[in-house]
């Protein structure tokens, strides 16, 4: 496993979200095409309407010429008297003939529209009727205009003022209808966006949860069959040949350890039983005891790979406790104090309190020794050492420094592969799974570990996420300033940092 | 002391039965868990050595089902599954000892005696002592030969240890579980360098050596035989 797998639970936001954005687009398009389609109905419609009035007023027209063709301007002012007594006030057909002063002759129009004329190709015009008392409303009227001979002017018109009116309410209604559409494709393209989203967030939080180590889990299908129950459904038939495989790595690794240590243990039994009989200090006894130190050894690197890969399978999840690591390093430093002693080295402890994590202490506790152990192992006799905890943001971040020889750049990823050793060479002690051990004690935690040059030496770190990081966990005041101040650093520092922290809790005693 | 062994393999059951008649005990072999069970209920035995894996009847079921029968003989589990979580288990099933296959012999002594031991100790003494050793557990004082000897608290419980299984060999691994109480294995030979200070605090300026190292083995505290 990469020792830098760290898995990052990402807040999402409904913004980001592809449904939304689609959603969002959709409705975008279709109020587009809607103020297309209103805009071609009112135009279509209104043109329409304008059609139909002219078309009465050249009939009326029509009229009025057959009269003047057959009657002269005698028969056209009879019958336009006539027509204009036939409206008797409704207004709705306007006639005035004019002499060619424009004083009004016969007709509904008190005067000639010179004013306020709005004139539209062919002799059209367009003009403001002003009512009398008492409604004094305006009006407007639309109207042909003729030259008559002998410069007589005939107005012949319409009021508009129903059209314009049935226009005004025909546009009132589209732009309502237009604001409601628009409205609606956004609030439910919002809406069951939202509704997708939460649902799609669902199956993320369980897939998340699954990756942490609960095979358990499957994400929850309805009963309509969605799409999105599809792909739920699918999940979790995956997550089912996941776990069946990861049972299956169980097994097998379960058999080896049934069916590969029995045997062994026979060969240990029977290397002990002749050793017990062979006679001591010969030299088969010799042989005897070295067979079964071999045998031993193959058994402990045995043991240390079944063990890694039972971690890395996230088995042991289910015994986790809280651990108080500021106890738990400290009895890792105790516990290696004589053997610090025994090298004349100095280890400085710099450990803040009341940092918890949920984990399993014997793990911890063996991963951390791994990394005490190799860096006393390694750092030269009078070398110094120091282990340090802290708090880091909702992270606890535990550094193990020594200055020793290091490990070059380019070897930091490597030492956590099986078997890797530094110096390529299999005579040193120890079976190259220590650190392998250690990134699969650190990743089922859910913390990484890194590792740095210390200038000289080696900085291991490790960051674990503490428990219940929300809410402040309590720390010894004095390390808080600091724990605060480094608090908004969320990547390791990776400039050169003191060689050593300098000792807070206790250096440790020489005596 | 009378013991039987419940184990299905049977080179390894020989050899367990062996190994302890060379050092004087008596052993009873049953080769599956329903035998297993109705020789342990009707018979005396002072401790149990249970093989996890049994034909028949699984060896954890065969502990519960004595406890649940009030028979409180300790039992010694032994398993090819080695994990933390396979070791609560079993002690969680009334087991009081898991040993994981493959074993040293002396390992599986040592554990067995600790076991009676155990049974025996039941009367809290508040004083331990071992030839002119003497320890005071209500002062936590440390005297030898009436000279106070100073220790440092860790010190003072894996001497307690020792003292409480003084004559009989005392395994690495039962030290770290009992005396650090972590379950762990060190790549290095911290636990010597510890015995050794200790060694060095009781022993050091005494003619005769209480402390000694058992090859392959362990430690033993004894009063040397003079």
């Amino acid at each position: 496993m990469e020792p830098d797998t760290f898995y990052v639970r990402q807040k999402r936001n409904l913004f980001h979200s592809y449904t939304l954005r689609l959603a969002l687009l959709y409705a975008f398009i279709f109020s587009t095409s809607t103020l297309l389609l209103f805009y071609f109905f009112y135009v279509f419609t209104a043109s329409y309407m304008t059609q139909q009035m002219d078309d009465t007023i050249e009939a009326e027209i029509q009229g009025l010429a057959e009269q003047y063709h057959e009657n002269g301007i005698q028969g056209l002012t009879t019958l336009i008297a006539e027509r204009v007594d036939r409206e008797q006030g409704a207004w709705n057909s306007i006639y005035l003939l004019a002499s060619y002063t424009l004083v009004p002759l016969v007709g509904n129009l008190n005067r000639w529209p010179t004013e306020a004329t709005t004139s539209i190709d062919n002799n059209w015009i367009e003009f403001d009727l002003i009512f009398n008392e008492p409604t004094n409303e305006i009006h407007t009227a639309r109207a042909k205009v003729f030259k008559l001979p002998e410069n007589y002017g005939l107005l012949v018109g319409r009021d508009i003022h129903q059209l314009t009116e049935a226009k005004r309410r025909i546009i009132q209604a589209l732009t309502w209808g237009l604001g409601i559409m628009v409205f609606l494709a956004f609030a439910g393209g919002f809406l069951l966006s939202r509704r997708t989203v939460r649902k799609i967030e669902r199956i993320n939080q369980t897939a998340q949860s699954i990756m942490s180590g609960d095979l358990s889990r499957r994400v929850h299908t309805t009963a309509r069959n969605d799409d999105l129950d599809q792909v739920a459904y699918n999940l979790n038939q995956m997550l089912d040949r996941i776990q069946m495989l990861m049972e299956d790595i169980r097994r097998v690794s379960d058999n080896i350890a049934h069916d590969l240590r029995t045997p062994l243990a026979r060969l240990r039994q029977h290397l002990e039983e002749a050793r017990l009989q062979a006679v001591p200090g010969s030299k088969s006894a010799m042989k005897l005891e070295q067979s079964i130190q071999e045998s031993d050894s193959l058994l402990t690197t045995f043991n240390a790979l079944l063990r890694i890969a039972r971690i890395e399978a996230g088995q042991v999840r289910a015994g986790f406790i809280d651990i108080d690591f500021n106890r738990l390093l400290d009895d890792v430093v105790e516990f290696y104090e004589p053997l610090v002693e025994e090298k004349n080295q100095t280890l400085e402890t710099a450990l803040e309190t009341g940092l918890q994590s949920r984990g399993d202490r014997n793990l911890l506790f063996q991963a951390f020794a791994n990394v005490i152990e190799n860096a006393i192992k390694y750092t030269p006799d009078n070398g110094r050492l120091s282990v340090s905890l802290l708090r880091l943001d909702t992270d606890l971040e535990v550094t193990i420094a020594d200055n020793g020889p290091g490990i070059p750049a380019a070897e930091h990823e490597k030492v956590f592969r099986r078997f890797y050793r530094l110096d390529q060479s299999r005579s040193g002690s120890g079976n190259g799974l220590g650190l392998s051990m250690v990134s699969a004690v650190i990743s089922l935690h859910g913390g990484r570990i890194t590792l740095e040059d210390n200038h000289p030496g080696l900085r291991t770190i490790i960051r674990i996420p503490l428990t219940g990081a929300a809410s402040p966990v309590p720390s010894v005041p004095g390390t808080h300033e600091r724990s605060d101040q480094r608090g908004r650093n969320v990547k390791p520092p990776t400039g050169p940092r003191t060689p050593t922290r300098p000792p807070r809790n206790r250096p440790v005693d020489f005596s | 002391m009378r013991v039987l062994i419940i184990e299905d393999d049977e080179s390894t059951a020989n050899y367990i039965q062996k190994g302890l008649q060379e050092v004087g005990h008596m052993a009873d072999i049953a080769a599956n868990g329903d035998d297993g069970l109705s020789m342990a209920s009707s018979e005396h035995y002072q401790a149990l050595i249970v093989d996890r894996m049994l034909p028949r009847m699984d060896g954890l079921a065969v502990i519960s089902t004595l406890r649940a029968q009030k028979n409180h003989t300790p039992a010694l589990i032994l398993s090819a599954l080695g994990d933390v979580d396979d070791r609560v288990e079993g002690l969680k099933a009334g087991g009081d000892d898991y040993l994981t296959k493959p074993f040293a012999f002396s390992e599986l002594l040592a554990r067995l005696d600790a076991l009676s031991r155990r049974t025996m100790m039941e009367i809290q003494d508040t004083t331990l002592t071992v030839g002119d050793l003497e320890m005071d557990l209500l002062s936590r004082e440390v005297k030898r030969n009436d000279t106070v000897i100073d220790l440092q608290p860790r010190e003072f419980r894996l001497l307690k240890y020792l003292m409480e299984h003084s004559n009989q060999v005392v395994t690495r691994t039962m030290l770290l579980e009992n005396v650090w109480d972590y379950n762990f294995d060190p790549q290095t030979n911290v636990i010597d360098v510890h015995i050794s200070r200790l060694r060095s605090k009781i022993d050091k300026s005494f003619d005769s050596p209480l402390l000694d190292t058992v090859r392959g083995a362990g430690y033993i505290l004894r009063a040397t035989k003079t």
